[in-house]
């Protein structure tokens, strides 16, 4: 006869059965009594953010990182409200989260009380799952079954709602065994024919093309391996999504690129004139495919996804195969060698892809004068890619450069706000997963609007000793703002200056980190260096050219042969159809 | 520039669900979330231990929004399955109204009159009101409401529509 335990001492035994070792949180009314049983035991590790929101992040930075979901503690009302951005960005980007939120206690439940917000309400839509928990004998069973939701099948954040009155209350906890859910049975493995017809339109294809996704990475890392492997064996280019950066090694000659808006020339046009596609844990985001009717007219395609629902959602495809995308690449390479396939002959296309690359899209106007904002992200790649960095970002044209300039061999080192799009990411993400990674090289590339939109998180790197670095490309502009405004609005630069900024190194300085500047191309490497070797936190201002546009780019509703390479082929003003394109 | 509409068909789906507390709000939610038509909604329990319950739901998409409308609700982890009785094929589907109607006189005879040609049955009668219970589908009682506004129509309710597909198996 097992004794009764607090709804509180449940939950954290629950936690500490799941094999978690750290959550992200911020206490508050409603989540004492929690509190007061983390004070009391060793086993999980708090970590105390200075905003809720930035929890979350955090959170996602760590499961990001690690392949272990995020844990994120909050108290109700406005502790559940400033969650919500991070919930849905991890809704959005497929990232394992767990989010409990205190509640007041169920007697007041709908009184408008202190601190009350129908959270399980607000985050209905938001989240893959949520649970309110009205009776602590539940607690322990919902919190493992949270956890199986919010890690298996397509990835999210999962909610879970705790009213004062059920952490205090006592009940029975036993660790249960594997879940058995009765309705929320993901399909892992493939359907066998689908599998087969696959590998028969891939060795039958003339111009393929991989294009993979974030999926790949949540696949696990064995999944990154098998398409290396997949690539290998077929001999075709892959290109893939902001999200599933480091999936396969950008120094891979069969690397074309991320594709997309930002993409380069070579894997936009071999999309658009590829007669085969194998998306892989993609899911046709807007971003990627420009203009729909004129997104890879000539391309069969085959669509490899756990989500049932991302299948046809925006493009048609030929084949859609429901399964975990690394178990599906392993049964399409285990297939292909036992039929004896060999590497098509594929250098008519090889050569086609030769073509564009000599285009050489990335590259930019050189300056002596100012620092290029590409030419700062391609000497920190050079400074460090040895030492296999994480990388996070916010969101801007710094996001774009640093996918465009900085190359991953690795997966589970690109920590970036894709779907959602959230400024104010990077620094909480990169200190979630240099807890999770101790010993990593941690940087935030940033921008001087987005790093301000959770700044306040350097008091959290500071207290836990973690040693981020938080590389600021500081153009004085909400640059892609600025950006659209210059190509949409005839420069019209309505709202996107930065003014008023902080000086970024005394502000480093006042929260005990160091402060760097760099202000001339010259000083470039030897700034890069000072930040490395500074053993603690660093802040590098580093003070680039103003207005330097991120390019390639296919604006809004254009289709991938439209790309703009450089400035001089921007009009001044878009029609209205273009204009109301996001 | 003007915002343009797609060709829509209308489908009567079936959604099986476990019977827990804002399951109902979830797919009322998915629908205004993601922009799709919600013309006609009805649930109730139909278990007999009241874990499960029916919903069934009558909407207008075009097709391919139409597959993403049931991929999004067989996403949510209360639904157990979703079947498109409208593509499925041959079903039966059925209305309940209970209509009000008061007057004197013909008005009164002659909404008799018209209850008794569509089969409706009087489950309230005062001497100066009706109260008519009619089942049927959409169209017919529609079209007794509409018959009814001419000869004192007073108030309507309506249950929406419930449906279940012909033959001997379950959908």
């Amino acid at each position: 006869m097992t004794a009764e335990k607090s709804g509180a001492d449940i939950l954290v035994e629950a936690l500490s059965d799941l094999g978690v070792e750290v959550v992200f949180g911020y206490p508050g009314g409603a989540v004492l009594p929690i509190y007061d049983a983390i004070f009391k035991q060793t086993r999980i590790k708090h970590i105390l953010v200075r905003h809720e929101q930035a929890a979350t992040h955090a959170a996602e930075g760590y499961a990001r990182s690690t392949g272990k979901p995020g844990v994120v503690l909050v108290t109700s009302g406005p502790g559940a409200t400033n969650a919500v951005t991070g919930i849905t960005d991890a809704l959005m980007d497929s990232i394992p989260m767990i989010v409990i939120t205190g509640q007041v206690p169920t007697a007041l439940i709908g009184s408008d009380a202190f601190q009350e917000a129908d959270t399980v309400g607000i985050t209905r839509h938001c989240s893959k799952h949520n649970y309110l928990i009205k009776d602590p004998a539940k607690l322990g069973d919902t919190v493992h079954e949270a956890f199986h939701i919010a890690t298996s099948g397509r990835p999210g954040p999962v909610v879970v709602d705790i009213p004062k009155d059920v952490q205090v209350a006592t009940a029975k906890y036993k660790k249960p065994g594997a879940i058995q859910h009765k309705t929320y049975r993901p399909q892992i493995k493939a359907d066998q024919s689908l599998i087969e017809s696959a590998v028969e339109m891939l060795a039958a294809a003339e111009r393929p093309v991989f294009y993979t996704g974030g999926g790949v990475i949540n696949a696990g890392p064995a999944a990154s391996q098998i398409l290396r492997e997949l690539a290998r064996i077929t001999g075709a280019p892959v290109t893939s999504t902001l999200m599933g950066l480091g999936a396969f090694p950008a120094s891979s000659d069969q690397w074309l690129g991320m594709l997309g808006m930002h993409g380069t020339y070579e894997a936009n046009l071999a999309m658009n004139k590829a007669d085969l596609i194998i998306a892989l844990g993609s899911r046709f985001d807007d971003r990627v495919t420009g203009r729909l009717d004129a997104f890879a007219p000539n391309a069969r395609k085959v669509h490899v996804d756990i989500d049932r629902s991302s299948m046809n959602k925006t493009v048609h495809v030929d084949l859609p195969i429901l399964a975990d995308v690394g178990r599906a690449m392993e049964d399409m390479v285990r297939v292909w060698k036992a039929r004896g396939h060999q590497k098509n002959d594929l250098s008519g296309w090889w050569a086609q892809i030769t073509e564009w690359r000599a285009k050489k899209c990335l590259e930019y106007p050189a300056s002596t004068k100012e620092i290029m904002p590409q030419e700062a992200i391609r000497k920190l790649w050079e400074a460090t890619h040895k030492r296999n960095p994480i990388i996070t970002t916010e969101v801007g044209q710094h996001q774009m450069w640093a996918a465009q300039h900085f190359h991953f061999e690795h997966p589970n080192k690109w920590l970036t706000s894709g779907g959602l799009g959230t400024m104010g990411y990077g620094l909480p993400a990169a200190i979630g997963a240099q807890m999770g990674n101790p010993n990593a090289l941690v940087i935030d590339i940033a921008g001087e609007a987005s790093i301000q939109m959770n700044i306040q998180e350097l008091g959290t790197a500071t207290q836990y000793r973690l040693p981020v670095k938080i590389f600021i490309l500081n153009n004085e502009y909400m640059g892609m703002v600025r950006q659209w405004q210059e190509l949409t609005y005839s420069s019209r630069y309505s709202e996107s200056y930065s003014d008023a900024l902080p000086d970024f190194v005394k502000l480093a300085e006042a929260y005990n980190w160091t402060g760097i500047r760099i202000d001339k191309p010259g000083e470039l490497e030897a700034g890069i260096q000072a930040m490395l070797d500074a053993p603690g936190p660093v802040i590098v201002d580093c003070r680039v050219a103003k207005l330097a546009n991120c390019f390639p780019m296919i604006p809004s509703g254009a289709a991938h042969t439209e790309m703009i390479l450089q400035s001089d082929q921007v009009s001044g003003e878009m029609d209205d159809e273009a204009k109301a394109l996001v | 520039m003007h915002i343009k509409q797609e060709q829509q068909e209308r489908h009567t789906l079936a959604v099986i669900v476990d019977n827990e507390a804002g399951v109902l709000a979830r797919i009322a939610g998915l629908f205004t979330a993601r922009g799709y038509n919600i013309e006609s909604l009805t649930v109730t329990d139909i278990s007999e231990d009241d874990l499960i319950s029916r919903i069934t739901i009558v909407t207008s998409a075009s097709a391919p929004m139409m597959e993403q409308i049931i991929a999004q609700l067989e996403r949510l982890v209360p639904v157990h399955k979703v079947v498109d009785l409208t593509a499925l094929g041959p079903h039966v589907e059925r209305e309940l109204a209970l209509v009000k109607v008061a007057g004197a006189g013909d008005h009164r005879i002659e909404a008799l009159r018209l209850a008794d040609v569509y089969r409706a049955r009087v489950v309230d009668a005062t001497t100066t009101s009706f109260v008519f219970e009619v089942t049927g589908g959409s169209d017919k009682i529609d079209t007794f409401v509409s018959l009814m506004r001419e000869v004192g129509l007073v108030e309507v309710a309506r249950t929406g529509i419930v449906a279940i597909s012909r033959g001997k198996d379950a959908a």
